[in-house]
């Protein structure tokens, strides 16, 4: 929605509407995910197609949350920050189902299997880098925590950034063929990444 | 009986009573995939015009439960069509395949360019049960129908110049993946002459018993059942016998990943994932179950080692793989 639009609002329409359409539409692509499921549209190999599917919207959330910061910037205006939690918390929330998908129906909980892949496979080790980094973020996203965390609380956010960057190293080292979606993360998380950096050299 | 068979020690009286059981088995399986199939609109690119040939049984075929139809021809990779595992049926429709003719060149006496009938016409249509390994981790087991491409090298002669086979796909101009350089068009493959020359690898024109659907690679594809798939070149448009070995699409795409043999090995991972076990498409798309589908451990040769082991003999397959 436009930022004119956004600022004008009354603190009860962002609360009893801006927040709740936001909410839906980053709820939307799972509830379509399990109709596609429910009704067969996943085709032969749904394992695979569940977990293709979690982890992009994993990494676009994240990679919106990222961006929010620099559109405050941009747009001279509040509003984006008070998004910045629910859109994080979603991107856990995809990467937490992409995860139990690949432990639960893809490896079938099989540990030796699970520790081969995470001691051989870098992309795995860059996802598992990520996903854990994620974790404490997620715990610690609540106001009393910001509160109680002061300072560290900050410090400890700043993890993010490497989680990002794992997550798109995670796509790019996966991919086969057809590199432009992993290689559209990069240039997205490298132009978020690159505003930060440009704005604490000066 | 066939010297492969006596090599891996199966009896003739073995295969008799095999085939008549896989017979039996097999009328069932296509009565209860017809009574699924009925319920469910596939696109009319999936759905092909049966065989105008008599179909012969073959055995080399395996007994395993047959990949359903609609698994066989909605989940494809075929780049030309696009690179989500739905487009090939998608864009079916574009890939025009008639006329079509096959140039063959190279080291034989009897280049030319042969139209589909003048390739087809002498030989005998079989139909042969083979597992098809993805290097992606999945796996089906799909009813070809075709015939050895032995039989068709030998009736073009090539010459004691000749090592090697080199196969290209036909480039359309409007197939949506060639507007994207995906790969280096035309897709490239190639074997080795005696690999090319070995019984189990097929031309085929047809899968169950119908007419090549255009995703699966029609009119004329290769099927080299102990290869991962991508070996098995679709919609063929020329043949060229070789001295020197072919450049190959996805060896030239990622040479550390893709060797010239691509052939099924789980003790050979490919560098980013592991190659040691797959899961098996049966294909009841729709159900739940396919959830829960355990993978299976890959076989060394995708089970074909007996047969074509041989070929490879003294050979570093880590090295040539």
């Amino acid at each position: 929605m436009p930022a004119a639009v956004a600022d004008r609002l009354p603190a009860l329409g962002w609360q009893s509407v801006v927040k709740p359409s936001v909410f839906i539409a980053c709820a939307v692509p799972f509830l379509l995910l399990l109709q596609a499921l429910f009704s067969g549209a996943l085709g032969p190999n749904p394992i695979d197609e569940l977990t293709d599917r979690t982890g992009t919207l994993a990494i676009r959330m994240l990679l919106i949350s990222l961006a929010l910061t620099p559109l405050r910037g941009v747009l001279k205006k509040t509003w984006p920050l008070r998004l910045r939690r629910m859109l994080g918390l979603f991107a856990f929330f995809y990467a937490f189902v992409h995860v139990s998908i690949y432990l639960v129906l893809d490896q079938q909980l099989a540990l030796g299997a699970i520790w081969e892949d995470l001691l051989e496979r870098p992309y795995i080790m860059a996802g598992t880098v990520a996903f854990l980094i994620l974790i404490p973020l997620a715990m610690t996203s609540t106001r009393g925590m910001v509160r109680r965390l002061g300072k560290r609380w900050l410090a400890l956010h700043r993890g993010v950034y490497l989680a990002a960057a794992a997550v798109v190293v995670h796509y790019v080292l996966l991919a086969k063929g057809d590199l432009v979606e992993p290689f559209v993360y990069l240039g997205v998380l490298m132009v978020l990444l690159g505003y930060r950096f440009v704005r604490l050299l000066r | 009986m066939r010297d492969w068979m006596k090599l891996a020690g199966i009896r003739s009286s073995e295969i008799t009573d095999e085939k008549l059981f896989r017979q039996r088995r097999h009328l069932l399986q296509a009565s209860a995939a017809a009574g699924v199939t009925g319920l469910i609109a596939l696109p009319a690119s999936a759905q092909g015009k049966p065989l105008e040939q008599p179909v012969l049984k073959s055995e080399f075929s395996t007994t395993e439960e047959l990949s359903s139809k609609e698994t066989v021809t909605t989940y494809n990779n075929f780049y030309e069509l696009g690179t989500d595992k739905g487009d090939p049926v998608r864009y079916a429709d574009r890939l025009k395949t008639e006329p079509w003719s096959v140039t063959i060149d190279g080291e034989c006496d009897k280049p030319g360019v042969y139209t589909l009938e003048d390739i087809l016409k002498p030989h005998a249509i079989e139909e042969r049960i083979y597992r098809m390994r993805c290097v992606e981790a999945w796996s089906m087991v799909i009813p070809w129908n075709g015939f050895s491409l032995a039989d068709l090298i030998k009736r073009v002669e090539p010459n004691s110049r000749a090592k090697y086979v080199a196969f290209e796909t036909v480039v359309q101009d409007d197939l949506p993946g060639i507007k994207r350089n995906v790969l280096e068009w035309p897709y490239r493959e190639g074997l080795r002459m005696d690999e090319a020359m070995h019984p189990l690898t097929m031309l085929a024109m047809g899968i169950y018993g119908e007419q090549m659907p255009n995703q699966n690679g029609a009119p004329l594809r290769l099927v080299v059942p102990w290869k991962y798939g991508y070996k098995s070149i679709k919609s063929i448009v020329r043949i060229s016998f070789m001295e020197e070995q072919p450049p190959t699409s996805w060896n030239m795409s990622a040479p550390q990943e893709y060797g010239f043999y691509s052939n099924v090995n789980p003790e050979r991972s490919h560098p980013r994932w592991s190659q040691a076990r797959e899961r098996r498409l049966s294909g009841d798309t729709g159900g739940l179950s396919a959830l829960f589908a355990s993978k299976s451990d890959t076989l060394f040769m995708n089970g074909y080692a007996d047969e074509v082991a041989e070929l490879y003999a003294g050979m570093d397959l880590q090295k040539f793989h």
